[in-house]
């Protein structure tokens, strides 16, 4: 079987950790790392991997005479705004890393499958991917007028483009929260701790549903979200079980759900600690497999 | 000896006009905390008059945790901050109004918002590692013209020169002051003046000093003092030690200290006094006491905000609010994290219940 070619744009933490997972795929070979710094240690490690590396940017690479069928987005919102036309112009699919929201969102548990023809996916942000699968699980089985999560996240797994724009952090995340999470309103809240050892990536997510809502309806569905997010993040789990707290002023008189999850990565290339990093370039990889497999399949149907 | 050369610079070396210090009231922020953010706007009104007119240059007003505070995490405000600061824009006279805001809690809109509705400071505050996420607010608000004020939150856990550090890159993003902020009410004296003094050496330059304390080992007073002779010439306090854990430097007793060293503070302490008894004790819900639980808060480093937390984890799940406070200290939670104490909370519930079941 045939792969789609890809293209990691941004050699930092995360596209680094990106590539490691997408040598493993079936279905995607990612087979350039561009950067711009020529000392990057990313570029070093594509190169040592097989891979064309460049310090160039992504004007040596529309300059190609092969282009990749796939760009993975992992350099700054801004940076991803400028590039993301000239992407669709030269014919690239894109899957943006990035809080920059050019294209629709994707939570691979929730909403996977809704966008593999667009030009362009956005993957929000690792809060997001973190969270959003618990809104969604809560709202299947009871109105969400409310939704909150706060990231935890050690101050080493976050970059210098989180860190200078974490702004976007909170207004992208929040509306993923409403938008594929289901929340009537949504909020977000990042807090970056320093402590060492470097803490494991820990998720709350608090919901607001109705008093009357079925609560063993809710529980079950955040239980099955947990397995659907395993399959892609092993380390992904509750941490305790959903606490439900009954309605009073102190939960604007509606019942609130309280979800504590801490994802662990896989180590690919950052350690354990940054599940943050993990679950962000493990959902772009089921994302840009889910890609794949959709083009793949047009493809051979008109071929036969 | 003269009583200026007891300071190592005073406001007026910077700024003109006749402080020696100058001081910002910080009872209806940090004493939001204390307030469960329940705040009417009758008591923000009545709470910054009196403040305004014993000549309080600052008042500071916002959500505990700063604008867009109001959360399941934080607690809801009762009243929405936007409109308190509005409300004490309205009702100061001469005090000029500060709000705070945290990167990752609060946005850029909600500076924009403040300032909108009469904040004229804007004060941003991250945790003492972490000044590298204020860059973006502190460029608007400089963009914007406001004053502004970086909050360095739990000084105690960096040694001086990562403190200076910190603190040269709020002054480069825009920050005019740049404040040793010491949230758990841990520091001791000598451990403040290292922490002041070398923010000084590092941004005496280019922007002022400020001194941010808490009293949960009874240190506040002290604590201000030394670090005013340490260079530091804006400094926060509430009347009446309003605010988060055993609350803050009680600013009527730092008045009356300044009063006797000679220190100009420009606040009349007798009207300070009276305000105190008069006007900020009856919107109290308790006094802030020095007891277990803050004791433990100060003891262990941990942030004051989150005693109230502590305390309603610790009634929901029926386990020790001291023991969630030690356990946030060894986990070395930062400002923000109030989620985990009732993560915290329901492991010392299953602890106990392990231990009920193996009698």
């Amino acid at each position: 079987m045939s792969k789609l070619t890809a293209a990691i744009v941004g050699p930092g933490n995360i596209g680094t950790d990106l590539m490691y997972k997408l040598l493993r795929s079936d279905l995607i070979e990612p087979r350039w790392m561009i950067g711009v710094d020529p000392s990057s240690e990313g570029l070093r490690l594509a190169t040592e991997r097989g891979l064309e590396a460049s310090h160039e940017g992504v004007d040596w690479l529309l300059k190609q005479d092969e282009l990749p069928d796939l760009i993975f987005e992992a350099t700054s919102a801004y940076v991803h705004r400028e590039y993301a036309p000239r992407y669709q112009e030269a014919g690239i699919r894109a899957v943006d890393l990035t809080p920059a929201s050019v294209g629709p969102a994707v939570i691979p548990p929730v909403n996977g499958e809704a966008h593999v023809d667009a030009w362009n996916v956005n993957m929000i942000t690792c809060g997001g991917q973190a969270t959003i699968p618990m809104v969604a699980a809560v709202s299947r089985a009871a109105e969400v007028s409310y939704a909150e999560i706060v990231a935890s996240v050690s101050s080493v797994s976050a970059g210098p483009g989180t860190r200078a724009n974490i702004d976007e952090f909170t207004r992208t995340t929040s509306r993923g929260v409403e938008e594929i999470g289901g929340a009537a309103r949504g909020k977000a809240i990042i807090i970056l701790n320093p402590a060492e050892p470097p803490m494991i990536m820990r998720d709350t997510i608090f919901c607001a549903i109705a008093p009357d809502a079925d609560r063993d309806a809710v529980v079950t569905s955040i239980l099955a979200m947990e397995k659907a997010v395993q399959e892609y993040v092993p380390g992904y789990r509750l941490l305790q079980e959903p606490q439900i707290d009954d309605p009073s002023p102190a939960t604007l008189g509606q019942t609130k759900v309280s979800i504590f999850v801490e994802v662990e990565g896989a180590g690919d290339f950052l350690p354990p600690y940054a599940g943050n990093l993990d679950i962000m370039t493990a959902a772009a990889t089921q994302v840009g497999q889910n890609i794949a497999r959709a083009a793949l399949a047009a493809t051979t149907t008109k071929g036969s | 000896m003269p009583a200026e050369n007891t300071l190592a610079r005073t406001w007026a070396d910077t700024h003109g006009g006749d402080l020696d210090l100058r001081l910002t009231d910080t009872c209806l922020r940090d004493g939001s905390h204390h307030k469960r953010h329940q705040f009417t706007g009758q008591e923000v009104h009545d709470i910054v008059e009196a403040l305004d007119s014993s000549g309080i240059p600052v008042i500071e007003v916002a959500h505990g945790d700063g604008l867009g505070g109001s959360s399941f995490n934080y607690g809801f405000s009762r009243t929405p901050e936007q409109e308190l600061i509005k409300i004490a824009a309205e009702t100061a006279k001469q005090a000029k109004i500060a709000f705070l805001m945290l990167p990752g809690v609060g946005t850029k809109d909600d500076i924009r918002a403040a300032q909108d509705n009469g904040g004229q400071i804007c004060r941003i505050a991250t945790h003492c590692t972490e000044a590298d996420t204020s860059q973006q607010h502190f460029a608007l608000a400089r963009e914007l013209g406001l004053e502004t004020v970086g909050f360095l939150m739990m000084s105690h856990t960096q040694p001086p020169e990562v403190l200076a550090k910190q603190a040269r890159t709020m002054v480069d993003a825009g920050c005019q002051c740049v404040y040793v902020v010491d949230s758990a009410g841990a520091l001791v004296m000598e451990q403040t003046a290292d922490r002041v003094s070398a923010v000084f050496a590092e941004i005496s330059g280019d922007a002022t000093v400020g001194f941010h304390g808490h009293e949960n080992l009874g240190l506040g007073v002290a604590n201000t003092i030394i670090a005013a002779r340490s260079g530091a010439t804006q400094i926060d306090g509430s009347v009446r030690r309003f605010g988060a854990g055993a609350g803050n430097t009680p600013l009527e007793a730092f008045i009356g200290v300044c009063d006797k060293l000679g220190w100009r503070t420009g606040v009349d302490f007798l009207q300070i006094v009276d305000a105190s008894e008069d006007v900020i004790r009856p919107a109290m819900p308790e006094e802030c006491r020095l007891d277990r639980m803050t004791l433990m808060m100060g003891y262990a480093g941990v942030y004051s905000s989150f005693l109230k937390h502590a305390g309603n984890a610790a009634e929901r799940y029926d386990v020790s609010g001291a023991k969630i406070l030690l356990e946030a200290g060894r986990r070395k939670l930062i400002g923000g994290q109030e989620d985990q104490l009732i993560d915290i909370a329901l492991m010392l519930r299953a602890e106990a219940d392990k231990e009920d079941a193996n009698r």
